[in-house]
């Protein structure tokens, strides 16, 4: 690999102030987000059948407030103000309704990091899929989706900033974890109605569709090598055959 | 109802008689006016779905109807349309008293063509035919007039055989020769629809085939021509938006650039190894299906984070890994065609693995990638030894059997690749041709990729690529 260690600086000129950007640095931010429901049991009425909270966490449990601005949440038209801006971390929202639908969620990113903002779509789960007897109140619905935002070129500024952030991954290795928060784990640590979420959060590895995907890989090999053999067998035997003729 | 279910604190699937009573005797509201009460009560009490009808206005209309005195009286009527002066009788209604008076009602609706007819004179003038003889024009001209112009049923009637088209085709050349001939100049006629509507026999002759063809064509046919257009469409809005995405680039890239800190051997290397910048070239640039022991290269490319591996459409300087895994997926379903990436999916499912990564990390996209090219490659090594199968079976029972088959089966695949997308990209033809093909030369293909990128430029977007960073470095 001739790229070398030497990162290289270009400037760009987008909106006529020029950003730096570091080259051959691939930057990456595993996240999660989902939603956490809790069914109100006997405090529920016709219209508020549910708690729920909505969340664009780091899915290594570390704080996303040096990387991510601000995260603007629209919800169904039918809520009061649709449209929520969640300006700190932890960037989530509370509230109840009765009704599933798609919550919108654009991820606005520090101004230094001269990206645009991303949009992420969640489909909010109020009801288990399994409809086996009644909904308790004590076991959430959690749909969680895992994903990782890329930046492929990030911006001078930006990365020397949150380059030592422990939610980040730099050329695909992890940064040291910070204290408050465990590797892979929940945080223990933080206010008490997070602790409590956080319980909830799902665990992500890729441990398993990797191995999932390996082992299809190994057998879809074999199985082309096997069919090379079966085609070369076949190709001896159409030449013999056309020999025969000739003679 | 599972909502008002849930409020009422009831398991899911129970039958809730006394929930259900509840309701209605709270919900029980007021049957608006206007409405029967049978009809209200048929929709069990419930808010119809869709908007009932304004109730004022039912009333209204029986109001302005019942102002006026109604009777009905048994009159005897003739009809204008009859020739006979047939006497019939109808029941009429009569509004105040005031007596319906003029033709019969539906008399107007008896249109009758009116027919062009010629003398003998005339005939010897302007209709000699070889192929009609008078007596046969006669008869058509007649049943023209009896069943005003409707061809089928002539058609059946006439003594010769003769197709429609040929009967229209006299009818209507003769009529027109006989109003042309009667007219003083051709202007005067001109407004006549037969003279501004000819009759074409080729075009009609020809329209019919066609419909015919268009008619009898299979589902199946059908269905593979919408294939095909919904590919063209694709292929077409993807083309169109990695040229805006380039010209963005160019726009923004050309813009004036400040001198900046680097040092000069950087500047040889290749900008951006990981981001290919047509999908053409990275196709080039790209499939790396054969590598036998895959885990440890990729790895480690995927760690350095400019995997060479990263084929489809540049990814942009900021993204969600999903989506541009998405992005991938897609470009890659063009290159194999639909019904391949769909043969695909079925084996991913069948092998264990989603279609859909779930958990989208580096490795995993690159692992699903490859996974996806080896099963394109499988499912056409499957189609040669069928093929070669066939060929081998047919030269069995007779082996002077001219088999018409190109004398290498990769051969027939590009050949069936360009025909069935032409659009595509040359490079892309190659690649999928190369699949069937020498693993060694593939893994050097990839090995030589971002080498490539520095010394010579295969392709326009290279040289764009490469001035560019030349300007960029001065």
């Amino acid at each position: 690999m001739q790229r070398g260690k030497t990162a290289r600086l270009v400037d760009d000129s987008e909106k006529k102030n020029p950003v730096r950007r570091v080259k051959d640095v691939e930057m990456v931010v595993p996240i999660a987000y989902g939603t956490v429901s809790f069914w109100l049991g006997k405090k529920a009425d016709e219209y508020h059948s549910h708690k729920w909270t909505v969340y664009v966490r780091s899915a290594l449990g570390e704080e996303l407030g040096a990387i991510i601005k601000k995260v603007v949440f629209q919800l169904h038209p039918s809520f009061n103000n649709p449209t929520r801006s969640v300006e700190a971390a932890p960037f989530e929202l509370t509230e109840t309704g009765w009704g599933e639908f798609e919550i919108g969620m654009t991820v606005y990113f520090h101004p230094d990091a001269s990206e645009k903002p991303l949009e992420i779509f969640h489909h909010l789960k109020l009801y288990p899929e399994d409809d086996t007897g009644p909904q308790s109140t004590k076991k959430p619905v959690v749909v969680e989706s895992y994903d990782e935002l890329v930046f492929s070129e990030p911006s001078e500024a930006f990365f020397s900033r949150v380059q030592k952030h422990p939610a980040l991954l730099i050329n695909g290795k992890q940064n040291p974890p910070s204290a408050a928060g465990a590797v892979e784990t929940e945080k223990k640590k933080g206010d008490s109605k997070e602790q409590n979420l956080s319980h909830w959060f799902l665990k992500h590895s890729d441990d398993e569709e990797l191995d999932s995907i390996m082992s299809a890989r190994e057998n879809v090999m074999s199985r082309v090598n096997k069919l090379k053999a079966d085609l070369l067998q076949l190709e001896n035997e159409a030449a013999r055959l056309k020999a025969n003729v000739a003679h | 109802m599972a909502d008002a279910k849930d409020i009422l604190g009831l398991p899911k699937g129970a039958v809730s008689s006394g929930g259900d009573k509840r309701r209605s005797t709270k919900d029980a509201q007021k049957k608006p006016d206007g409405v029967s009460r049978e009809v209200y009560l048929l929709t069990g009490g419930l808010p119809p779905i869709m908007p009932a009808l304004d109730p004022s206005h039912l009333k209204k209309k029986k109001a302005a109807d019942s102002a006026k005195k109604v009777t009905w009286k048994w009159r005897a009527f003739t009809s204008s349309a009859r020739s006979d002066n047939l006497q019939l009788s109808h029941w009429e209604r009569i509004v105040d008293n005031v007596e319906t008076t003029g033709d019969y009602a539906f008399a107007k609706y008896n249109k009758a063509v009116d027919v062009v007819r010629y003398t003998d004179e005339e005939y010897a003038k302007y209709l000699n035919d070889k192929s009609w003889s008078k007596d046969e024009t006669d008869q058509l001209f007649d049943f023209c007039e009896q069943f005003d112009l409707r061809f089928i049923i002539i058609v059946d009637r006439m003594p010769t055989t003769r197709t429609v088209e040929e009967l229209k085709e006299r009818y209507y050349s003769a009529a027109k020769a006989v109003l042309l001939s009667r007219a003083g100049t051709a202007e005067e006629v001109a407004d006549h629809s037969l003279l501004k509507d000819t009759y074409n026999v080729q075009y009609e002759t020809e329209r019919k085939k066609s419909l015919g063809i268009l008619l009898s064509q299979s589902r199946q046919q059908e269905r593979e021509d919408a294939e095909v257009l919904a590919e063209a469409k694709r292929i077409t809005e993807i083309r169109l938006s990695n040229k805006k995405a380039e010209e963005a680039e160019l726009l923004s890239k050309s813009a004036p650039e400040t001198t900046t800190t680097t040092n000069e051997p950087t500047d040889k290397s290749p900008r951006t190894p990981a981001r290919p910048k047509s999908p053409g070239q990275v196709a080039e640039a790209g499939p790396s299906i054969a590598a036998p022991v895959p885990s440890a290269p990729v790895a480690s490319t995927a760690l350095t984070g400019a995997s060479p591996a990263a084929s489809g459409p540049r990814p942009p300087r900021m993204y969600l890994r999903s989506a541009y895994l998405g992005q991938l997926v897609q470009t890659s379903t063009i290159q194999a065609g639909v019904r391949t990436t769909k043969r695909v999916e079925q084996l991913l499912e069948e092998y264990g693995c989603r279609p859909r990564v779930k958990c989208p990390t580096k490795r995993v996209c690159d692992e699903h990638m490859e996974l996806r090219k080896e099963l394109v490659a499988l499912l056409q090594l499957q189609k040669q030894l069928t093929w070669k199968e066939n060929e081998v079976s047919v030269l069995r029972e007779n082996p002077y059997a001219d088999i018409p088959t190109p004398s290498t089966p990769k051969r027939s695949h590009r050949a069936n690749d360009h025909e069935r997308v032409t659009t595509r990209a040359t490079a892309v033809g190659a690649e999928i041709d190369s699949f069937s093909g020498e693993r060694v030369t593939k893994r050097d293909h990839k090995r030589k990729a971002p080498a490539r990128f520095s010394d010579a430029p295969p392709s326009p977007p290279h040289n764009k690529r490469a001035r560019k960073m030349k300007a960029s470095d001065a």
